[in-house]
């Protein structure tokens, strides 16, 4: 028995590899019927004409989750929008959480579609393995939040993150003191660069001098990681901390140290009631509830759809107890300004991190230039990986 | 405080649930008990310690109970190696699985769930008067003064007791050692148990310290990083302490070169822990491979009174 410890070296190897190749997928995912016992009839208000008509058969709906509902954020918010179809409609949704990204997404995709009418995917990876099952069952609707691949049965929609991002940016560029703010992103993907741009060129707008630090986790939902990401940062002396994350674990580690906290995706001051400011919230019951009306009236059709603040599909959160009434008066103009389309996200001069001039002065981007963007503007600290 | 005072807190606290759950492999192994449950074990400890901290609050109950909880885990492990004699590796290969998969399943009410969870900070004047370290030992919270006891005791028992004598004699040859009027079995229960209890610490760490949200698999290969620890620690606390803290600090350091702006990618810098975890098996073996191993020399195997090993 000289060379157990060779052998158990090689084992634990392996299985360190094979959890490496499976990462995420430790666990398979466990298809489960979502529990009818919890309506909030509050969240119906404005949908109200949305009702069952009789005769005609209700679809039968999926959706399919990144992480869980209790994140308190990205997933949350879905599944709000899952909640408020349910009731409006008076069916039961299937609920598929963690999936990963991966091929496993594809496996759970096409056993959805065998029994389902439409599919809501509710993560960017999930845009190949939607795009496979979506040619092979032509008869099932996909809805594919954040992407950009469409297909006569695959639509695509998205809120319009940068509107809120710039609102944000404006409070962190007003709270801020030594001009540094940290931004925790997930990954370098066009959602949430564009975000963090429109963060940066905000905050720039109200203070010149302003330096926002980069950080990618390359992970939508992983407390741990996020939170290591958040102290790197606040360790270098950040005063706003953004992070562009499912969980509150960023805003969380930022009230230990009494610094400014954004998160992301759904109201998180509970998390950090002290030193919240605002972020980014996502709406998508009422969509959710246009979308399956559509089909059940068998108009629905291939579309990418676009939310802004105008259309309710983003907004701001509730301001933090102690954000100055300052800051929430220019932070509300600014949103009145976007609201009636007096101030553009993007308006030129825009410069990239080189300095050179991407948006000329006089010039926006639009929504179709915003989607494409794939550098980060001046003022920027970090990289993107190429 | 500078740079290289905040990375080496933020190693100590990324190193810290590696070490308990290194110590604990350390006790377990040092018995002739191979633990590979450590995984599960690990999330066993930490699902366990945040059902209990959302039910009652209390910090101190939570730390209890995931002990407990993991000492179940080490229980069955010990039964099935030392009484019924099972293959080891498979037993904690199997505890691995079954502990993934049961604290997903404990774990579904408080999923996302974020505890509000502080851990208190030893305040120690005299020991923050010291320059630079005096910065770093203020910001340590109850459960690193813990781990660092530990490291200590366990030193102390395994090489300067008469119990750890008789443990490293159990590891190296049952045999003589129940010739001696050693109680092999009950040693190796309570060893195994023992260890099984500081990996569900660790995972108790991790909720608590770490991240205040219970997230099915967040231990995230923690576990298998920690087996491969005890071998590189040479079933050495001491070494151990150093081993995790070099890993913690590897796991710090990915963000911070992110900073830095040298166009590493972020993926290669998650990977390094990985990496470097092959790379230094790799030199260890090499260069013991003229040397006797300093592993137990029983380890693997069951014993049997009067058979022939």
């Amino acid at each position: 028995m000289k060379n157990v410890s060779k052998k158990i070296a090689a084992v634990a190897l392996s299985l360190m590899m094979l959890f490496i190749a499976a990462c995420s997928q430790a666990s398979a995912p466990a298809a489960s019927t979502s529990p009818s016992s919890s309506p909030s009839p509050s969240e119906e208000a404005g949908v109200g004409e949305a009702s069952p008509e009789a005769g005609k058969e209700l679809p039968k709906v999926a959706f399919v989750y990144i992480g869980v509902p209790g994140d308190g954020g990205w997933t949350y918010e879905h599944d709000k929008g899952r909640q408020m179809v349910e009731d409006t409609f008076g069916i039961k949704a299937t609920v598929v959480e963690n999936v990963p990204e991966g091929p496993d997404a594809e496996r759970v995709f096409e056993e959805l579609a065998r029994e389902n009418d439409i599919i809501f995917g509710t993560s960017f990876g999930y845009m190949d393995a939607m795009v496979n099952v979506a040619g092979k069952y032509p008869d099932v609707k996909f809805m594919h939040a954040t992407g950009y691949k469409t297909l006569p049965n695959l639509a695509t929609y998205q809120g319009k993150g940068y509107q809120p991002g710039y609102l944000a940016g404006l409070a962190a560029g007003k709270l801020t003191k030594n001009n540094k703010i940290g931004y925790v992103g997930a990954f370098p993907i066009p959602e949430v660069i564009y975000t963090i741009n429109a963060f940066t060129l905000a905050a720039q707008s109200v203070n010149p001098d302003v330096e926002v630090s980069v950080i990618w986790s390359n992970t939508w939902f992983d407390p741990a990681t996020e939170r290591q990401a958040a102290i790197t940062l606040l360790d270098q002396g950040v005063d706003v901390l953004a992070n562009y994350q499912d969980s509150p674990a960023g805003i969380q580690a930022a009230q230990e140290r009494g610094v400014w906290g954004m998160g992301n995706d759904s109201d998180m001051n509970r998390y950090a009631p002290e030193t919240y400011v605002t972020n980014p919230v996502l709406n998508w019951g009422p969509y959710y509830v246009e979308v399956i009306q559509d089909l059940i009236d068998g108009v629905w059709e291939s579309h990418s759809y676009y939310g802004g603040l105008k259309e309710s599909m983003v907004d701001l959160a509730p301001f933090g107890k102690n954000v100055p009434q300052e800051v929430q008066e220019l932070v509300n103009s600014a949103k009145t300004d976007i609201l009636e389309e007096k101030l553009q996200v993007f308006a030129g001069p825009v410069y990239d991190q080189a300095g050179e001039l991407k948006v000329a002065e006089g010039d926006y981007l639009k929504q179709e230039d915003i989607l494409m963007m794939d550098y980060f503007v001046k003022g920027i600290k970090g990289t993107i990986p190429k | 405080m500078d740079f290289y005072s905040y990375l080496i807190i933020a190693s100590i606290s990324s190193g810290t649930p590696l070490l308990f759950a290194v110590l604990g492999g350390i006790l377990s192994e040092r018995s002739g008990v191979i633990f590979l449950g450590t995984e599960g074990t690990m999330l066993i400890g930490a699902v366990v310690s945040c059902l209990t901290f959302a039910g009652t609050g209390s910090m101190l109950l939570s730390v209890l109970a995931s002990l407990a909880a993991a000492g179940g885990i080490g229980l069955a492990h010990a039964f099935l190696c030392v009484t019924l004699r099972a293959n080891q590796i498979v037993s904690g290969l199997a505890l691995t699985l079954f502990g993934t998969g049961l604290s997903a399943y404990l774990g579904k009410p408080v999923a996302g769930a974020a505890l509000a969870v502080t851990v208190p900070r030893l305040s120690m004047p005299w020991l923050e008067k010291i320059p630079f370290a005096g910065a770093i030992f203020s910001n340590l919270d109850v459960f690193i003064w813990i781990s660092f006891g530990l490291v200590a005791v366990l030193y102390l028992y395994i090489y300067k007791t008469s119990w750890g004598l008789h443990l490293r004699a159990i590891g190296d040859s049952p045999a003589t050692s129940d010739a001696m009027g050693l109680r092999v079995g009950l040693t190796r229960y309570l060893h195994v148990i023992g260890g099984a209890m500081l990996m569900g610490l660790a995972g108790c760490y991790l909720i608590m310290v770490y991240s205040p949200n219970w997230m099915e698999g967040m231990t995230s290969g923690r576990g298998w990083i920690a087996i491969a620890l005890i071998i590189l620690a040479a079933w050495n606390p001491l070494y151990a302490l150093g081993g995790a803290y070099l890993f913690g600090g590897l796991d710090a350091l990915g963000f911070r070169l992110q900073l830095m702006e040298i166009g590493i990618p972020s993926y290669f810098l998650k990977m390094l822990p990985y990496l470097v975890t092959i790379v230094v098996l790799m030199i260890v073996g090499w260069r013991g491979r003229h040397v006797p191993s300093p592993e137990p020399k029983s380890l693997g195997s069951a014993y049997v009174r009067e058979q022939r090993s």
